[in-house]
């Protein structure tokens, strides 16, 4: 037996190759990222079709420039997002930070923000008109520019996504072995090498999937890129959506997308590297830099900057709308209806969606090979898609061939399958390379058979990875517009729903209700599922 | 692990069961005595009137409102014969043309037909427009001076109005109004038209309202929209420094839109779908309209909205609502390749 801590190459994995994944693992699989390849599918389709090549008058120049400005902005927001997560993380397990757990938890709070709320605040803080701007101008000074553009896009994924990657790493960090590093440090290496070697190769798998979480997210996304006036691919797809009676070009143009993402899921599959680490538990806890009283300083205000513009700032925007729209008398329960439709369906889909996602990932994490990697990758190459086109997919299917479930909940808690499940199987994966293959090993070595294995050894493990992923999906849900709106049942308008016909008609006051509302609904599973156990 | 797993389930299934007690919402098929609206119309516009008409007739209504017409659109498109909708309520003359040139929507009767004037109708008499909207020029009298204000749209290409307007290329109303420059005056003058408007440095917006905002707020010299949104923001905030310039009659920059409704082929609740649509055009839901959104009812003696010109006053191009159907692919392909979109 391979002792139980340890960095190793991926090829000598202990018992990697010994025995195959039983078939039915293979077959819930499948079945699991069966809806993920349906709008695929459906995209492939139209697109193969007689007249599919369609782009919609955009010539190949325009289609060059969105593709470069669409790749700039993942770049630019991914490297971006993961500099802040691993900062985030770094300083609140490694350091002797005083309240670091507090500051663990504030800086992942920026996930209960939709980005679209998100850059509605950023609006109304800015320009001439803006809330920022006028305080000032009390002060006698110039006024805000509008935040739009390019910065403004990036300013506002950056802000409201590195908490993915904060989520992620920080469990890494804190199960680090020290003694890998010291034993470095004893050999002589420097401190740097010592990272580049031991520290920074232990991190690449999850810093690796939480920026394929960021980075496909930046190119499905369009709520915020829009608001910001920054045109990207996405936006365009839209575009072409809402503008014409014939699908083709909108969905021509996300065929383009999809092999876009194609490449971006192929790089990460290279870049999270041939290393696994597994720890049970670190002999014991990390060592804590000391930081010096200028370090301290630094350190604090970099929180504080952040949980002020990721979190206190579009706050109190909200509670500042809410405010004046409880002084011009509207009811803030009038979204209570919204807010338990948005809590059942998201925490339905959210349970769902992680029980999928568990044989998905252990087929990935245990039995890597071309087979799962495809499983795998099929789920995240729709996870890129703009929901808009997953939802027409799905929409088209289900009134031909599906009708009995189409507007129905049933319908909608498998598009979010569809669209969701790399979240849980992100963190699902993260959970099972730390606890490595031993134990479930030593349980089949026992005589205990691969289904009871996954049940009582292997699930239990990762608990809280497991309740971590279905927080994620959760919040995720609770966000989700534009599917929401195509497939939901008629009448059952949820809070993201509410959120968007008031500001698409800018009533702000009554906007601010709703988004409150599930910023606090979200706060909760968030809590109690993923900020309370990272340190543990 | 399992039990709060579990425990999450039962909770959701409870939610879920006292989410479905305030609608019809979890069911495929709704009680089929609901009536079934699809409405591109935003709720806060939409909600008083179906109200009013459930008070005044007891017919109970489940409204499935759109991210605009478009996705409605697209739904009924797919849905075809099978759909569950009795009407069709569109935020623009274009779409619920596309619907009834499917061949989705039935002969409304004579006397809804009858209340509202030819132009604001469908040539076969498949819809019927509920309310009017406008376009026009806002601009911010800070910025631009009244000597400044063009007769025409065309005149929006020259040097002088670089960088100063906004325009919402993926916005129905803008594309309509596209559609109508196409009808008139042709593909090749629209192309240039918009490639002109791109040389000329436009900044594009996703929606009408961000412009108006924009306007006020003198971030944005001006911009083309529909008349109410400037309305609106004057009945919210009190006075603004942002008005609304109207084109020279006849220019296709003032475009004269109507909102329609029709009822679907496929409706199994005919009469009470004709009833709606009555009530949309009855005069205390006419007057919600004007007062409320402040667009132009169309049946006689509504209102004219507060610091508006009388509907009778405005003239767009000369062309048959009916007809702009058929020119939205082209009109997106126009803006796709003039690089707006």
């Amino acid at each position: 037996m391979i002792a139980p801590t340890g960095v190793f190459p991926v090829k000598e994995m202990p018992g990697e190759g010994r025995r195959a994944a039983s078939p039915l693992l293979w077959a819930l699989a499948l079945a699991a990222v069966v809806p993920a390849a349906i709008p695929i599918g459906y995209l492939v389709w139209t697109v193969i079709r007689p007249g599919g090549f369609d782009a919609g008058g955009f010539s190949v120049e325009r289609l060059l420039g969105l593709l470069a400005a669409t790749t700039l902005l993942a770049v630019a927001v991914t490297a971006t997002t993961a500099a802040l997560g691993l900062a985030t993380a770094w300083i609140t397990t490694r350091t002797d930070l005083p309240g670091a757990r507090i500051w663990s938890t504030l800086v992942t709070l920026p996930l209960v923000i939709p980005s679209y709320v998100g850059a509605m605040t950023m609006l109304a803080a800015s320009g001439n008109n803006g809330m920022i701007s006028q305080l000032l101008e009390s002060l006698g000074l110039p006024p805000l520019p509008v935040f739009q553009g390019f910065w403004a896009a990036w300013a506002a994924l950056s802000l409201w996504n590195f908490s993915f990657v904060h989520l992620l790493t920080v469990p890494v960090l804190r199960r680090l072995d020290p003694a890998l590093e010291e034993a470095s440090r004893g050999l002589g290496a420097s401190r740097r090498r010592t990272i580049r070697t031991i520290v920074l190769p232990q991190l690449r798998p999850a810093l690796a999937s939480s920026s394929l979480l960021v980075a496909l997210y930046v190119i499905s996304e369009f709520g915020a890129v829009s608001m910001l006036r920054y045109e990207t691919f996405t936006r365009a797809i839209y575009t072409q959506f809402g503008g014409r009676p014939d699908p083709t070009p909108a969905l021509f143009l996300a065929g383009l997308l999809v092999i876009g993402a194609l490449f971006v899921v192929l790089v990460q599959q290279r870049a999270r590297g041939k290393v696994a680490l597994y720890s049970i538990r670190p002999s014991r806890s990390v060592t804590t830099v000391r930081l010096g009283r200028w370090g301290r300083a630094g350190a604090l205000g970099f929180l504080v900057g952040l949980v002020t513009l990721a979190l206190v700032v579009p706050m109190a925007t909200l509670a500042w709308w809410a405010m004046r729209g409880l002084t011009l008398g509207n009811s803030p329960l009038s979204v209570l209806p919204h807010a338990l439709r948005s809590l059942s369906v998201s925490a339905v889909a959210a349970v769902v969606i992680v029980v999928a996602a568990i044989p998905v990932s252990i087929l990935a994490v245990r039995y890597p090979g071309k087979r799962s990697r495809t499983i795998e990758s099929t789920a995240w190459l729709t996870y890129s898609l703009p929901h808009l086109a997953i939802g027409l997919g799905f929409l088209v299917l289900a009134v031909r061939i599906a009708r009995p479930i189409y507007q129905t909940l049933v319908l909608l808690v498998i598009a979010y399958l569809a669209m969701f499940l790399p979240q849980a199987m992100a963190s699902l994966e993260a959970g099972l390379r730390r606890i490595g293959p031993h134990l479930e090993e030593a349980s089949r070595s026992l005589g205990v058979g691969s289904w009871p294995t996954m049940r009582r050894v292997t699930i239990p493990l990762i608990r809280r990875s497991v309740l971590a992923g279905a927080a994620l999906v959760f919040l995720s849900v609770m966000k989700e517009l534009p599917a929401t709106l195509l497939l939901r049942p008629t009448e059952f308008d949820t809070l993201a729903v509410r959120i968007w016909s008031a500001t698409s008609e800018l009533f702000y006051t009554q906007a601010s209700f709703a988004s409150l509302t599930l910023v606090a609904v979200s706060f909760v599973p968030l809590y109690l599922f993923v900020a309370r156990d990272l340190h543990r | 692990m399992r039990r709060p797993l579990v425990i999450l389930s039962i909770l959701a299934a409870l939610l879920a069961s006292c989410a479905d007690g305030d609608s019809s919402g979890t069911t495929a098929t709704p009680p089929t005595d609901d009536l079934i609206v699809y409405s591109g119309r935003n709720e806060n516009f939409v909600s008083p009137v179906v109200e009013a008409f459930t008070e005044v007739t007891g017919i109970e209504v489940s409204v499935r409102y759109g991210d605009g017409t478009s996705d409605l659109a697209a739904t009924l498109l797919n849905e075809g014969d099978t759909t569950d909708a009795d009407v069709f309520w569109a935020q623009d003359p274009a779409w619920i043309g596309v619907i009834g040139e499917e061949g989705l929507l039935t002969e409304l009767p004579t006397d809804i037909l009858g209340l509202v004037s030819d132009a604001y109708q469908d040539a076969n008499g498949e819809w019927v427009g509920v309310t009017a909207r406008s376009r026009v020029l806002v601009y911010n009298p800070d910025l631009v001076s009244e000597d400044e204000l063009p007769e025409s749209v065309f005149e929006l290409v020259d040097p002088e109005w670089s960088g100063r307007l906004g325009i919402a290329p993926g916005n129905a109303s803008f594309i309509a109004f596209v559609s109508a420059m196409e009808l008139v005056e042709g593909p090749e003058a629209t192309l240039a038209w918009l490639e002109g408007m791109a040389s000329n440095d436009v900044r594009t917006y996703d929606g009408n309202g961000p412009i108006v905002d924009a306007v006020i707020a003198g971030d944005l010299d001006a911009g083309l929209v529909n008349h109410y949104y400037l309305l609106q923001r004057i009945a919210d905030q009190g006075e603004v420094s942002a008005r609304n310039h109207f084109f020279a009659p006849g220019d296709t920059g003032s475009l004269v839109m109507a909102t329609g409704a029709g009822v679907l082929s496929a409706s199994d609740n005919r009469e009470a779908a004709d009833e709606f649509i009555r009530h949309l055009l009855s005069p205390e839901s006419q007057e919600h309209f004007s007062v409320n959104l402040f667009e132009y009812g169309l049946v006689d003696g509504a209102p004219t909205p507060q610091g508006q010109l009388p509907l009778s006053d405005l003239a767009g191009p000369d062309i048959n609502l009916t007809d702009l159907a058929d020119h939205l692919d082209s009109s997106v392909d126009l803006i796709a390749e003039a690089g707006l979109s």
